[in-house]
């Protein structure tokens, strides 16, 4: 029978049923970070438990780093005291960090695959909910809670039932100055927040087949926006060529076994689905958000919705509180909105390909008066390729600051934080009310050129316009 | 490990209204810079109950003395949306709830809940209302929450309430934490993984 690759690989990974009828799945790789970990570590020395399978289990920090700080002790004593308790646990159980000093550090979805430990066929399962984005790869990635973390550390499985499948194809070539991240931001306002509840998502279409890896893991990032649990995009020669020659990728004969092992996962032609959605490429736009979830977004073009123009009574009420959080004009277009600071940076949009199509535009280029810019690598290595091409000083020339790879200002657990009620043009996935680290402080997702474009002009802008954009 | 049996939740509620409630506002980010879960409660719905800029209490219904020591929280549609933190729901368990009734969860934090025995049930709009009111007339009111019957009751009344069947039955026999079964399969995992090459040392 057809299968898709989340059968596939749910099968390949199913150890038995369990007594409530959920299935103990094995979980291949590990992913752990600072802030979700210790917890999971307490619980297992409460119980007198060991780590199952310490060499599946990979760590890095990333969340409560300072991005300006390089030398520890951090200011904040409770950073520390983050960090102290990984170290010791990873040292503790056997657990590859890939502490700071490794110069492999970094935002834990972006060195999983930068590494190679990312693969296809394989599950994954990461104390964060963006662990969706290691799904670029054909890999069944879940983001999970701290309880599930020490399962996962004490029995490299976890309880799980299965999840439907949807199919979201996009077929065609985007439009100048569309990006992953306005697919990603499109699908989300076609299906709501929720609208992913119970799904697995599978990313196909010839939109995807053209997509680089970078690209297709902006879109995988933030599934789990629309609610979806996982989503993943079938493996390919593009996925392949990514992972030859990483650190952890197999190597000589083990490479080509492997190869075709990964070639087996991808979804059988005539393969059934929950659900098909389709989606015209053409149809995308630049989008931006205009609310406090990410399923409020429109496009640079549209006006900022209205609460006359709900469509329901719920509707109507997340508007207003939208847009009396958002201190935005209703009806008005979002174009022309001023903005405080701009952030690039992100597991959604902090990978190489982001500055290097930031630097590409903004060359020459000044950040306008006032606006406070910050670029923020998702890890080291990234951080080197990009001062090896000279990005850095682009970007810093531009009026940006260039810092230390992290979340930064993605949910600002470290100094990197909006202050009072700054709106902040920000490439990550995040505009919930507090999400960047003032409890008045107002967020716009977009994508990073759109970030750039509002970094230099002041206020949010289309970047078509701004940068003369005519093909990507 | 002997779990309890969790069969039905009894306490008095409050509600706590609106949709989409996510997990930052449940406790915001910079609270989760911690290493146990011991006090998270206190900073339950943290940057809501406080107003930010006089450090005074607001009126969430946290705030409100008539419903201190409630262990049954209403909601709205899509509850515990947003990061996967589990300090959300320890937040809430560790403020003292017992159990959540809302017209339904986001994925992760309904897991999350179940996973601490702490139940979370759906029920129609129209029928926590009808709790809300209840509570709100007389916040003495005591609620029940049957898992077995499916059903709460309260001021004499009773509504129908829906939950997931793998988590309905892992509470009410005593296998909400899933930690000791997952080690009794430890032999079977050895063989699974040994079918896949990544999987080695
Ligand atoms: S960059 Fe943001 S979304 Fe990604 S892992 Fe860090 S905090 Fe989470």
């Amino acid at each position: 029978m057809a299968k898709s690759l989340f059968q596939k690989v749910w099968d390949a990974h199913s150890v038995r049923k369990l007594a409530n009828g959920q299935t103990q799945l094995l979980i291949g790789t590990h992913l752990i970070h600072e802030v979700t970990s210790p917890q999971a570590f307490g619980m297992l020395r409460d119980l007198g438990l060991k780590v199952a399978f310490p060499h599946r289990t990979f760590a890095t920090v990333d969340h409560i780093v300072p991005t300006d700080q390089f030398v520890e002790p951090y200011a904040d004593p409770l950073a520390q005291a983050m960090m102290d308790e990984l170290r010791k646990n990873c040292a503790d159980y056997g657990v590859t960090f890939f502490d700071r000093a490794s110069g492999k550090q970094g935002i834990v979805h972006i060195v999983g695959p930068e590494q190679g430990i990312t693969q296809p066929g394989t599950t994954i399962a990461c104390g964060d909910s963006h662990t969706s984005t290691h799904g670029a790869f054909g890999a069944i990635a879940f983001g999970i809670g701290t309880s599930q973390v020490r399962d996962v550390l004490a029995t490299q499985t976890m309880a799980l039932g299965a999840l439907k499948v949807r199919r979201i194809e996009v077929n065609g070539k985007l439009r100048a100055g569309v990006y992953a991240k306005d697919v990603i931001l499109h699908i989300i306002r076609l299906t709501g927040v929720n609208g992913g509840t119970g799904f697995a998502y599978e990313y196909a279409g010839s939109t995807f087949d053209a997509f680089t890896m970078e690209e297709r893991m902006t879109v995988c990032n933030m599934s789990i926006e629309g609610g979806a649990r996982v989503g993943y995009v079938n493996p390919d020669e593009t996925t392949f060529a990514y992972l030859n020659g990483r650190p952890y990728s197999p190597k000589g004969a083990e490479w080509d076994a492997a190869v075709a092992r990964w070639k087996s996962y991808a979804s059988d032609p005539g393969a059934t689905y929950d659900d098909v959605i389709k989606i015209d490429a053409a149809d995308i736009a630049p989008s931006v958000t205009w609310g406090i979830n990410p399923g409020q977004g429109i496009s640079i073009t549209e006006n900022i919705p209205s609460p006359e123009t709900a469509t329901s009574a719920d509707d109507k009420a997340g508007i207003i509180e939208a847009l009396e959080y958002m201190k935005l004009p209703a009806g008005k277009p979002i174009k022309g909105t001023k903005i405080n600071v701009a952030f690039l940076g992100s597991c959604t949009n902090g990978r190489l390909s982001d500055f290097q199509e930031v630097a590409k535009y903004i060359k020459g280029r000044k950040v306008a008066p006032g606006v406070k810019a910050i670029a923020v690598p998702g890890s080291q290595i990234v951080g080197l390729q990009c001062e090896k091409l000279g990005l850095d000083k682009i970007l810093v020339e531009a009026g940006f600051e260039w810092r230390a790879a992290g979340c930064s200002m993605c949910l600002a657990m470290n100094p990197d934080k909006l202050i009072g009620d700054q709106l902040c043009a920000s490439s990550s996935n995040r505009n919930f009310k507090g999400r960047q680290g003032s409890t008045t402080g107002r967020t716009i997702l977009m994508s990073p050129v759109m970030v750039a474009a509002a970094a230099v002009t002041g206020e949010v802008s289309d970047a078509r316009e701004v940068f003369h954009v005519t093909n990507n | 490990m002997a779990l309890a049996k969790i069969t039905s939740v009894t306490g008095r509620a409050v509600n706590v209204p609106g949709n989409d409630i996510d997990t930052d506002r449940i406790i915001p980010a910079r609270f989760m810079k911690c290493v146990t879960f011991d006090g998270l409660g206190e900073f339950l719905f943290f940057d809501v109950r406080k107003d930010t800029t006089t450090g005074e209490n607001t009126n969430h219904p946290l705030n409100d003395p008539r419903f201190k020591g409630a262990t049954i929280l209403l909601s709205g549609a899509n509850f515990g949306c947003g990061s996967s933190r589990e300090h959300a729901p320890q937040a809430i368990a560790k403020y003292g709830f017992k159990a959540i009734i809302a017209e339904n969860f986001a994925e992760i934090f309904f897991g999350n809940s179940t996973t601490l025995g702490m139940p979370c049930v759906t029920a129609a709009r129209e029928d926590i209302a009808k709790i809300a009111a209840a509570i709100e007339a007389n916040p003495q009111t005591e609620v029940t929450i049957d898992l077995e019957k499916l059903e709460v009751r309260f001021a004499g009344q009773s509504v129908k309430i829906a939950q997931r069947e793998s988590a309905r039955d892992a509470l009410v026999n005593g296998r909400w934490d899933a930690i000791g079964e997952l080690i009794d399969g430890l032999p079977d995992v050895k063989q699974t993984a040994a079918k896949l090459p990544y999987m080695a040392a």
